[in-house]
């Protein structure tokens, strides 16, 4: 419709191009991330993800074998530089000082000088002759190889293993579902009483729930705990799960409402007319009908309370046995770990692989409910 | 009548079943709280607490609903006798009460009782037992990682709104008649499911001072050949890569607001603005935009209010140093150190959001007229 004045396959053209650019730069990011997480921690610092699927050139070190045969009044050392270092692949360059250790190309008989040469084939064998019998430490080789693109799970073992994540992926898990039920039932029916029942300051306890919409979190952090500690319950799962219903509340009772207001009256009425109360139009059929809202609130709080790491750093208590994905990547992996990418990227895959799942199998409701809380 | 009364004394019995059931329930679990080895497994295992608490919270919900509903309709206002008639009407007076007792409760006590109780254990010292007025205020002012926070908090409020907005429209615009557009709305909407942490450890990778590690790097050393430097350390445009983050997660939202806004363009203004013969262009920016400002507005507005309350962000790439301090993560340098100036901070940040929160009241009631 908006190329009526036939310019379209030109307009067409830039649009296609700039959307796949656009596409392409909210996707690399996450896309090297995941590439990361599956290579191991020498490949990622000898080559950029974007390279991962190529060979990579890297440096290695060995030393001959200190067994030697005698052959005249030289002795000879052979054997496999690959069997002695942890280098795989096809070898393109060796050298024995550590500033020049491409010096020699394949193939070529390198002069060491005092009689001693050393020759290296591509495939790790090399030779190396010497007027002296070899000490207890074998002559030092440096050299360079092209290693394949290899993929591999260890970064996740280790991550789930020795970093501790599967502990917290189970707790994130804890704190997650039942922060997630709860304030669906006491919301639904808040919701229901400020949708469809007559009663006095209505307008207000609304304009109250949109306040509240607004009111950052920060202000309830000091005051809580306090109150927390004050009942017992201190830093603990019991905590966090009550903050979680308190600060969820009013985007479900928002959601909910705006959804419940547009059901037919028709129904709602002819349902009164029948006889029924108001707790059983409420359970019978507007809870029933909203089940759309009530699956996009789902979708929303859930996400928030997997993804928060605020909350969690307040009102659970320090130490592994209580500590979710968010703030073990946050304050203990960048910390201990801070180098070791692979290890990063793994831990970051695993924190966010639920939530990626949940958003491309319900992205429905998750929209649905965008649009219920925003646009009216 | 006769074909009524029997679907309802059906799903009476239903209703019945399933209350006793939760009651049972709940008993049982009661009754296993009180038994001191239950409640040592309890203590060591919060898989079983969160099993408990959602049976207790859920069952609790519907017990409270249900029984108070039956003791207002049948003991309190019973609808039968002399003032059936009455009885019916008072309880229907004070059933929304009912219904709304637990979720304002609940709002009240985590939500409106901390603004009133930050400010005043604003107005205490470390301690919490000497009253100091504006001291932590005061104190505040003076502090200049403070100023830091604050202008920095202005950028991020102003910049990030802005081109959130920004790539949204662009994106839901370019996106709105392509066949493969839901597959790239998509894609652009992914990073919302992301945790903030998440995605800063996605663009620490981007970033990642080594050529060989960081895209950024990489591009500047293949572009124009020069070293790598750590685009964090950049004093005050280090901000702005920050920023670029929340923009990364927050077009999606916009995106997929605005989307659904220009779709609800009546198609007559644009073929009368194509038929007067108006370019692409214009007909985007003279007839499309206008008609959905007040979205755009909306938008604006909600992702202001999150820029002021996100904190994982600094925390996680750059712990507030090299100058990208921001309110939130200032604040939480205080928190469980100095809770007088944790709290007087969280006021500040309330009192940047009042004007938001003020104008969004305004808009809702407006709607509900």
């Amino acid at each position: 419709m908006d190329n009526i004045a036939g310019r379209k396959s030109s307009l067409n053209w830039a649009v296609n191009l700039s959307v796949i650019f656009l596409v392409l730069l909210w996707i690399i990011p996450t896309v090297g991330l995941l590439v990361s997480s599956f290579r191991d921690r020498d490949q990622i610092s000898a080559s950029g993800w974007w390279l991962a699927p190529f060979s990579a050139e890297q440096a290695y070190r060995a030393r001959t074998s200190t067994e030697a045969t005698p052959e005249g009044d030289i002795f000879v050392v052979t054997g496999n530089v690959f069997e002695e270092s942890e280098a795989t692949g096809t070898l393109s360059a060796f050298g024995v000082r550590s500033i020049a250790p491409g010096e020699f190309t394949v193939g070529t008989v390198a002069d060491l000088g005092d009689g001693e040469s050393l020759s290296i084939a591509e495939n790790g064998d090399y030779e190396f002759r010497t007027p002296e019998e070899p000490g207890r430490r074998g002559q030092r080789i440096y050299f360079t190889a092209e290693t394949p693109p290899e993929f591999t799970l260890e970064n996740y073992e280790t991550v789930l293993g020795a970093g501790g994540m599967a502990q917290a992926f189970i707790n994130t898990l804890t704190v997650t579902i039942p922060a997630t039920i709860i304030p669906i039932l006491i919301a639904a029916f808040a919701a229901y009483a400020l949708a469809w029942m007559q009663f006095p300051m209505r307008g207000l306890l609304i304009a109250l729930v949109v306040g509240l919409l607004v009111v950052p979190l920060q202000l309830a952090l000091v005051p809580l705990l306090r109150l927390h500690t004050e009942w017992g319950i201190g830093r603990s799962f019991l905590g966090v799960w009550m903050a979680h219903t308190g600060f969820g509340l009013p985007l479900a009772i928002y959601l909910l409402r705006n959804y419940m207001v547009g059901l037919p009256r028709d129904i709602i009425e002819s349902a009164k007319v029948d006889g029924a109360t108001d707790f059983q139009v409420f359970t019978k059929i507007v809870l029933p009908l909203s089940f759309p809202a009530l699956a996009s609130f789902a979708i929303f709080q859930f996400l928030w309370t997997w993804n928060d790491l605020l909350v969690a750093k307040v009102f659970l208590p320090d130490g592994d046995q209580a500590m979710v994905m968010t703030r073990k990547i946050a304050d203990d992996l960048l910390g201990s770990r801070g180098g070791d990418w692979g290890i990063l990227a793994s831990a970051a895959f695993v924190s966010i692989a639920v939530p990626l799942l949940v958003f491309f199998t319900m992205q429905r409701y998750l929209v649905r409910g965008l649009l219920a809380g925003s646009v009216k | 009548m006769a074909v009524q009364e029997d679907t309802q004394g059906a799903s009476f019995i239903q209703g019945q079943a399933v209350i006793w059931l939760i009651g049972g329930l709940l008993l049982v679990a009661a009754i296993a709280l009180l038994l001191p080895d239950v409640r040592g497994m309890l203590g060591n295992s919060p898989i079983l607490q969160g099993v408990l608490t959602i049976v207790l919270g859920v069952g609790g919900c519907i017990g409270y609903f249900w029984a108070s509903n039956i003791v207002l309709d049948k003991v309190i206002f019973p609808a039968k006798g002399a003032n059936a008639g009455k009885n019916i009407n008072r309880a229907n007076m004070v059933r929304p009460w009912l219904f709304i007792f637990p979720a304002f409760a609940a709002l009240g006590l985590y939500l409106a009782y901390p603004v009133v109780g930050s400010f005043i254990r604003s107005l205490y010292d470390r301690s919490g037992d000497t009253f100091i007025g504006f001291g932590n205020y005061a104190w505040l002012m003076q502090d200049s990682e403070f100023q830091q926070a604050v202008f920095n908090n202005i950028l991020w409020a102003l910049v990030v709104p802005a081109g959130s907005t920004f790539f949204g429209l662009v994106a839901a615009q370019l996106t709105d008649r392509l066949s493969w557009g839901n597959i790239a709305k998509s894609l652009i909407f992914m990073p919302m499911a992301i945790s903030f942490v998440g995605a800063s450890l996605i663009w620490k990778f981007v970033y990642a001072n080594d050529a060989d590690i960081g895209i950024v790097n990489a591009f500047r050393e293949w572009v124009f050949g020069a070293d790598s430097v750590d685009p964090l350390q950049v004093s005050f445009w280090n901000n702005f890569f920050l920023m670029f983050i929340l923009i990364w997660i927050q077009t999606g939202f916009a995106m997929v607001i605005l989307s659904a806004a220009l779709r609800g363009i009546p198609e007559e203004t644009v073929e009368a603005a194509i038929v007067d013969g108006a370019s692409p262009l214009q007909v985007f920016f003279k007839i499309k935009v206008p008609q959905i400002m007040g979205t755009i507005v909306v938008v604006w507005t909600t992702i202001t209010i999150l820029v002021l309350k996100v904190f994982d962000i600094v925390y996680t790439m750059t712990g507030g140093n090299f100058g990208t301090q921001i309110l939130p993560s200032y604040m939480f340098e205080f928190m469980f150190r100095d809770d007088g100036r944790a709290t007087a901070v969280a006021f500040v940040i309330m009192l940047i959001v009042t004007p938001v929160m003020v104008w969004n009241i305004i808009q809702a009631r407006k709607e509900m007229r």
